[in-house]
């Protein structure tokens, strides 16, 4: 049997908080897969990529795979300088 | 270095990393921002240093010691204000420049985290100059300021970093290092994440930089010469010196070092130094300051002496001068460790020399230049340019300074044009990577985006084109007061020339020059041009074949440009208009050539080709030239009405071959196309008839024209590896040129129409299409088949069929050349084959193996590889696809 995976829709106007709070708690009961929908993130700031960071450990340890949804170049680009993009799945 | 670092301490480790994790973040994030958002940070920050000027300039004098309030607080205000001046247009972020009519865009790419070592000299205002350039250009910086600098930099710093976050700039952008080490200078220089140094500081510094392995600016140390010559403005020239050197107490490190004046104003231009404040030391005044502000044992300046005032200096150096001295000035008498003074000096006091001229000066300005001021910055007051030329090109320093001040000017944006820097690049004379006044383009990747061009293209033919039955009597129209008629024996027998003579216009005085008929050779050649100097011609007709009017295209080349080197001429080249070797221009004489072909297929009468043999070597030498091409063109058929079937068959041939290699070459073009391909239908239709029934006047004379208009095709498209192949093997065997070509041909076709194991570069085709065009002939000619390959293949076969209507022999092993013989000769021919340049419009780019495959396919004869073409159905429309 499979279920689906948990979804997030990411609040462009709180996103570092969002992903803190919200996403942290999915994570937290997710079982196989959580997706994190950016379609409405246009940037990211230093307070977004710790908090993905930290996203991307508490999912290693809980052994949930995070998709990052809608994720546009530029912020794609910020994720690989920080070497975050291989800690996370891509999906259109 | 490995030692440095390895005396840090955990808990110092630990404080570098963070730095360079709030630095990497800051500058990944940063790479999100736009134009607009960058040129708002950079607007503020520049405000807020500019703010801040004078108090960070009080800051900087309290805690080095060095220079004048004043001069600092300028320098504060030129490194935000005349920087600010230089980048607010400049575009930063995503396309920055763009260059439509060569296709070329440049788009930025941010450098990420920069580690940035700021000087002592010109603490506050480094770091200003930096900031603002890593604002825009979206880079993050840690800066490692000199530990004699420390805190009034971290001031700047903390300004420049709250008023940027402010303004929406990344967090973590600008740090800067707590009590700064070497060893952390270190450990930071060599950590991966720092991806530039910028180190504008001490040699040490410099060096440690270049040496970490990272991409590194860096800047050398100065030793500025200033050469005073005599048209000079004296009054303007003793000023800008007094206030360059006294300019912070002479810490710019451009500053003048050593002043060589000419003789005839030495006096003078001593005086106004005096008058205007300067103290003149005497010989033992000389040598007391030099033994105080230079080290005898290491020769360089003392770092006690550094920016500090004049008097100050006297007062140490035992010397009485007047309280408002500002600049104590030393006559030296040469440059070198036994005159200590010739150094750099960071400080108010310049040596000068007196040169008795020119060149004692410019060789003085030389010393002084190698006396560790390489690449750096040099000065000249002349009103004389080339004075100023030959000192510019004696010296060698990124900045020459023409009759401005050094420090100021090397500076830029002041005194002259040049980019606003507080960062001189010395280039190698300074051991550094750039001459440049380091700028924002250095704080980038800058990325090109190169679109594909076409490249120019174009269709040369001769001026007139005579056609048809009785063409020959145009000649009435070319007046000539002197005229050779190149021709050959049998020519003359068959009455050929006297046809000519009777169309050319009465008072012309003719004479006749009857060359063997075959390939010229050279001393063929310079027979003619002998002739034509005797003669004074003012006109050449060449009557015949090939070899003929080849042979009167270089007589032509050798009378009107004797210097004309044959040998150079013929030298190898890839594309025409980037030859190495250009056909001369200048000419002695002027002579019209007239070519009159006796033969339907070289085409000789249109083309910008000469085949001349050079026996030495074996092999045919082609010349290649628009210059060559004859003035006019005549095709008249009622030269060729008597060719011999043999002649017919393989001059018609090779007309076939030039128009098909002229028709899938990579320089094919519309142009030459339609003509190709009239002349291939020409060829089908009307070369069988021209062989069978020699006297069919229609036959003839259209085989004539397309002679002609195939070699207009590929006297524009040029030819390919038939002809590559057939030259090599033509003269290696003495086989006629037409019989070559066809020996090869339809090996050279299959071979064209398969997927090539290397293709050609070739920039005016949209992908390969030899084996479509292929196809499109075999439609044109009504050949059938529905797949590109049955229309390569009904191609083949109809050209096959045509050589065996023509009774050409269809294997080289026909001509009796026995296998040994052909193998012995095949490393030569295979060379030959590939250096001829026939090859390089080729659609395929031919391999060496490749060609030794294609030859013994020629020995062998007929099947031809079959070519290995797409199946996709064809029409002729892709005819026109280039």
């Amino acid at each position: 049997m499979t279920t689906n995976p948990m979804c997030l829709k990411i609040d462009p106007e709180r996103v570092a908080l969002g992903l803190q709070q919200e996403a942290m708690e999915m994570v937290k009961s997710a079982e196989g897969e959580l997706v994190l929908d950016f379609s409405s993130v246009l940037r990211i700031d230093s307070n977004v990529a710790g908090a993905l960071e930290q996203l991307a450990g508490l999912a290693d340890n809980r052994s949930v795979k995070v998709v990052l949804r809608a994720v546009n170049a530029d912020i794609y680009k910020v994720l690989k300088l920080l070497q975050l993009a291989q800690r996370f799945s891509f999906r259109s | 270095m490995t030692e440095n670092v390895s005396s840090l301490s955990d808990e110092r480790i630990a404080y570098l990393e963070g730095l360079v994790r709030q630095g990497k973040t800051a500058a990944a994030v940063f790479t999100q921002f736009t134009q607009h958002d960058v040129d708002r940070i950079v607007k503020a920050i520049v405000l807020a240093g500019l703010e801040q000027a004078q108090y960070l300039a009080r800051l900087a004098i309290e805690e080095t010691k060095l220079g004048v309030l004043e001069d600092k607080a300028i320098k504060n205000m030129v490194a935000t204000e005349f920087v600010y001046n230089y980048v607010r247009e400049k575009r930063t972020v995503g396309v920055i420049r763009e260059f439509p009519e060569r296709g070329l865009v440049e788009v930025a790419e941010p450098i990420g985290l920069i580690f940035s070592i700021t000087p002592i000299t010109n603490p506050t205002s480094t770091v200003l100059f930096k900031c603002i350039m890593a604002i825009k250009t979206r880079n993050a910086v840690i800066f490692g300021p000199h530990p004699k600098a420390w805190r009034c930099c971290q001031e700047a710093i903390r300004i420049m970093y709250e008023t940027a976050v402010k303004h929406g700039a990344p967090e973590g952008v600008f740090t800067c290092l707590e009590s700064p080490t070497i060893p952390d200078n270190a450990y930071l220089m060599r950590h991966k994440e720092v991806k530039l140094i910028d180190a504008t500081g001490g040699p040490g510094a410099v060096k440690a930089a270049y040496s970490s392995g990272k991409p590194a600016l860096g800047v050398g140390p100065g030793n500025t010469p200033v050469y005073l010559e005599k048209t000079a403005q004296l009054d303007m020239a003793v000023v800008d010196i007094i206030t360059s050197k006294t300019f912070d107490n002479g810490t710019i490190c451009a500053s003048e070092q050593t002043v060589v004046i000419d003789d005839e104003i030495y006096d003078l231009a001593i005086k106004k130094f005096a008058d205007l404040g300067a103290h003149i030391c005497d010989r033992k005044e000389t040598e007391l300051l030099g033994r105080t502000v230079i080290d005898p044992e290491t020769g360089f300046m003392r770092p006690m002496a550094i920016g500090q005032k004049a008097t100050d200096i006297a007062r140490a150096s035992g010397l009485r001068v007047k309280p408002d001295t500002k600049l104590l000035i030393a006559p030296i008498e040469g440059v070198g460790r036994e005159h200590p003074l010739s150094v750099e000096k960071l400080f108010p006091v310049l040596s000068v020399y007196r040169a008795k001229s020119v060149d004692e000066a410019l060789r003085v300005c030389v010393d002084v230049n190698h006396a560790g001021g390489l690449g750096h910055t040099a000065v000249v007051f002349s009103r004389n340019d080339e004075i100023i030329r030959k000192f510019s090109e004696a010296i060698n320093a990124g900045r020459i300074i023409a009759n401005s001040p050094g420090s100021i000017g090397a500076l830029g944006g002041v005194y002259n044009d040049m980019v606003p820097t507080f960062s001189f690049g010395c280039g190698t004379g300074g051991g550094n990577s750039t001459t440049d006044n380091v700028n924002l383009y250095h704080y980038l990747n800058i990325k090109r985006v190169a679109r594909r061009t076409q490249a120019h293209m174009w269709f040369r033919v001769p001026n007139q084109i005579y056609f048809n039955m009785n063409a020959v009597e145009n000649l009435r129209h070319f007046p000539s007061r002197s005229t050779l008629i190149v021709t050959n024996p049998l020519l003359e027998q068959m009455g050929h020339v006297d046809l000519v003579r009777r169309s050319i216009p009465a008072q012309t005085a003719i004479r006749v020059l009857s060359i063997p008929d075959a390939e010229p050779e050279v001393k063929v050649v310079m027979q003619g041009v002998e002739a034509l100097n005797l003669h004074k011609a003012d006109q050449i007709i060449a009557l015949g074949g090939g070899s003929v009017i080849d042979a009167a295209k270089i007589m032509k080349l050798k009378y009107e440009s004797p210097e004309a080197d044959l040998e150079e001429l013929a030298a190898p080249f890839l594309d025409i208009r980037k030859r190495v070797v250009q056909y001369p221009t200048e000419k002695i004489n002027r002579v019209r050539l007239i070519a009159i072909s006796t033969t339907s297929g070289t085409g000789s009468e249109v083309t910008p080709f000469a085949v001349l043999i050079d026996k030495e070597g074996g092999r045919k030498v082609t010349l290649a030239d628009y210059s060559l091409s004859p003035d006019v063109a005549i095709v008249d058929p009622q030269f060729v009405m008597s060719m011999p079937p043999g002649l017919t068959a393989d001059t018609g041939i090779d007309c076939l071959t030039h128009a098909l290699e002229a028709g899938v070459s990579i320089h094919a073009s519309p142009y030459t196309d339609s003509n190709a391909m009239q002349a291939i239908r020409l060829v089908f239709k009307y070369l069988p008839i021209a062989y069978e029934h020699p006297h069919d006047e229609e036959a003839r004379s259209m085989m004539h024209n397309a002679a002609c208009i195939a070699a207009l095709a590929f006297s524009n498209a040029s030819v390919g590896v038939n002809h590559a192949l057939a030259h090599a093997f033509g003269a290696r065997f003495g086989v006629a040129h037409g019989r070559a070509n066809a020996l090869m041909l339809p090996h050279v076709l299959a071979y064209n129409a398969s997927v090539p194991t290397k293709f050609m570069p070739s920039p005016n085709q949209r992908g390969f299409i030899a084996h479509k065009k292929y196809a499109t002939m075999a439609d044109l000619l009504g050949l059938g088949g529905v797949t590109i390959a049955e229309k390569v293949k009904n191609l083949v076969a109809a050209t096959e069929e045509l050589l065996d209507r023509l009774k050409i022999p269809r294997s080289i092993a026909d001509l009796g050349i026995s296998e040994e013989q052909f193998e012995r000769a095949m490393p030569d021919l295979a060379k030959i084959a590939f250096d001829d340049p026939s090859w390089r419009s080729n659609p395929r780019m031919p391999l060496v193996s490749e060609l030794v495959e294609l030859f013994w396919s020629a020995y062998r004869g007929r099947s031809p590889a079959k070519p290995g073409s797409v199946a996709e159905p064809v029409t002729a429309k892709e005819w026109s696809c280039v």
